[in-house]
């Protein structure tokens, strides 16, 4: 890869010893010899496996649960059902003060979507553990059950979850997030040009090739040692500790080889239960996702719709700016308010724009719940962004690219959210990418530079 | 469960086990015998990730029924490195930044050897259609496929 040491030449720091040398990964020479040890390479001697029955509907209430035939099934050693988990009603964010509580281990009284834990039984084998689960009677009583955000956020909708009280968010700015910049309605008035567009995303599901789960070892002196590969360490000790209303000192968690997460495997899922299990029973335990519950269970990017208006000059600048962001959270938080949050501070785009109003929702739906993957809450954001702006452009007859580059923020510029621009290099970016694609655009472009001395 | 006696050469070295009738290779390479290099990526054909050779031919091990290799030589990725020494393809994958979490990594360089055995001077096109039955999700294939084009070029270099 060639080096354009001609930006920021004045500013450049070039007797960096480590940045910008290649380095070989110290985890490779176990990769290429098969000596890696993933977590579900532990095998423990009495290990059980845990399987875990799931909800068919989206939204029901739990009249009862019989265990009694699965309890009597050879080779099973113990079931679980919510009344043995000491807290078990969680929420991941609450580490850092982001609640309410509104997600249970094991349902309790009610499911909220399809696919959700009910029941989790340990067995000898994973095929007894199977042929149990399938042998647990739950009595639903099904309730009508929302999918749609916009649905969702009309008065008289199904109520998804009743820890939240209504279908969204309350973030402590109010239903939404909001950025507020300049004034949007004058900035509308002044342009002239306004365009208005809807754009919506699906969820994503990440599939790694390594499926979520853990491998659980008591060490016989009420500390449990956890392999997993989870891709949040202290997140899931920490919420380990508070589900299971055990010190963290007792918890020993083993990790940091990742078969491939990308966000997925944030959420804190397997581990309380399968430590659970081993405390329950005093034998090591197994739990990991069959590729199928990988794709249906593990939290997908969530869907997005995102609302867009601009008011752009015949000259190009984009002179005001109004987003509408709903970000699909499912039926449970995880990490979904933090996603929408991020989306707010997103919108603006790496523009500099003088008139910004955005609000972003992070709404509730009886659907498999969202969570983090790779850039969540900006990446479709993005999306919806440029090819908004493609339209923008070709609307006032303007070369795309000299459209961004017109917009593009600079050092010393005030973003939206009012943290002045340090260190933006879209310019010299954009100039590259000119290149690179045989993209020419004027020379006066060519000559800009994001670097403004002084700012 | 019926138990099935199942002996082969794993790597060179004979095993003998009873295992469960109907227990897949991958499980009993894993489990019994403690040869974790074959992972378990799907349990049902569609990853690659459990790619081991038996008796010269590249199979996926999930779908192998353990009693019926008897009498096969197996190979794993475990396997490969003689006295220390990586194989080629390991030394190409180390060298050209051919994994990332290297969960894809055993099936992927079992998939590369039976392509390289069979065909030293392999093209892209054939690379790639070796490889197709492995699935990777955060590598990417083009640092694989020149992995694998590299310890081709090693292995000519050397014969020549």
């Amino acid at each position: 890869m060639e080096l354009r040491k001609n930006y920021f030449a004045d500013v450049r720091k070039d007797d960096l010893h480590e940045i910008g040398q290649p380095r070989p990964r110290s985890d490779s020479p176990g990769h290429v010899t098969g000596k890696t040890a993933f977590f579900a390479d532990r095998n423990f001697p009495g290990m059980l496996h845990l399987k875990m029955v799931r909800s068919p509907h989206h939204h029901a209430r739990i009249r009862s649960i019989d265990t009694s035939e699965a309890e009597k099934h050879p080779g099973v050693v113990k079931v679980l059902t919510a009344k043995d988990v000491p807290h078990n009603v969680y929420t991941i964010l609450i580490l850092i003060q982001v609640g309410p509580e509104d997600e249970t281990v094991l349902a309790d009284g009610k499911v909220r979507w399809k696919g959700e834990a009910v029941v989790a039984v340990l067995a000898e084998t994973e095929r007894a553990a199977q042929e149990a689960a399938a042998k647990v009677k739950v009595d639903y009583e099904v309730l009508p059950a929302v999918f749609d955000m916009e649905e969702a956020l009309k008065p008289g909708a199904p109520l998804v979850n009743e820890y939240h009280g209504q279908n969204y968010y309350l973030y402590d700015s109010g239903e939404c997030r909001k950025v507020r910049f300049g004034d949007v309605e004058a900035g509308f008035a002044g342009a002239d040009h306004i365009l208005e567009q809807s754009y919506q995303s699906s969820p994503i599901e990440h599939a790694p090739t390594e499926t979520t789960g853990c491998v659980v070892a008591p060490e016989g002196n009420d500390r449990f040692t956890c392999y997993t590969n989870t891709q949040a360490m202290f997140f899931t000790l920490d919420n380990t500790s508070i589900i299971l209303q055990m010190p963290g000192s007792k918890l020993h968690f083993v990790g940091g080889t990742v078969g491939g997460g990308f966000g997925g495997k944030v959420d804190v899922i397997v581990e309380p239960i399968a430590i659970l299990g081993a405390k329950l029973t005093g034998r090591p335990v197994c739990f990991i996702y069959s590729r199928e519950e990988e794709m249906q269970i593990s939290s997908p990017r969530a869907a997005e719709k995102v609302v867009i208006k601009d008011g752009v000059m015949k000259d190009g600048r984009i002179v005001a700016r109004k987003v509408t962001g709903y970000t699909d959270a499912g039926a449970y938080s995880r990490h979904s308010p933090y996603g929408a949050q991020k989306g707010a501070g997103h919108y603006p785009g790496p523009y500099t724009i003088p008139n910004v109003w955005i609000d972003t929702y992070c709404v509730y739906t009886n659907r498999t719940p969202s969570s983090a993957m790779r850039g969540f809450g900006v990446t479709i954001g993005d999306f919806a962004l440029e090819v908004q702006m493609d339209k923008l452009a070709r609307l006032i007859g303007m070369d795309p690219l000299e459209f961004r580059f017109i917009n593009a923020y600079r050092d010393g510029d005030m973003k939206a959210h009012r943290q002045p621009t340090e260190g933006a290099a879209l310019i010299e970016c954009m100039q590259e990418a000119s290149r690179a694609a045989n993209w020419p655009v004027a020379e006066k472009y060519m000559a800009m530079s994001s670097y403004v001395k002084g700012a | 469960m019926a138990k099935v006696p199942v002996q082969f050469t794993l790597n060179g070295s004979e095993k003998a086990e009873f295992i469960d009738s109907g227990t897949t290779l991958l499980n009993a390479l894993r489990d019994k015998i403690g040869d974790t290099s074959p992972k378990g990526g799907c349990h049902q054909g569609t990853c690659g990730a459990c790619s081991v050779i038996i008796d010269g031919e590249l199979r996926l091990s999930c779908l192998t029924l353990a009693e019926t290799c008897s009498g096969t030589a197996i190979t794993t990725t475990s396997g490969l490195a003689e006295g220390g020494v990586l194989h080629p393809l390991q030394r190409a994958f180390l060298d050209t930044f051919a994994t990332q979490c290297g969960f894809c990594t055993p099936g992927m360089i079992m998939a590369a050897k039976v392509l390289l055995d069979h065909t030293p001077n392999p093209t892209r096109g054939d690379v790639v259609e070796a490889l197709s039955g492995n699935i990777c999700r955060c590598t990417g294939y083009e640092p694989i496929i020149q992995a694998v084009l590299t310890a081709a070029r090693s292995n000519s270099q050397n014969a020549a």
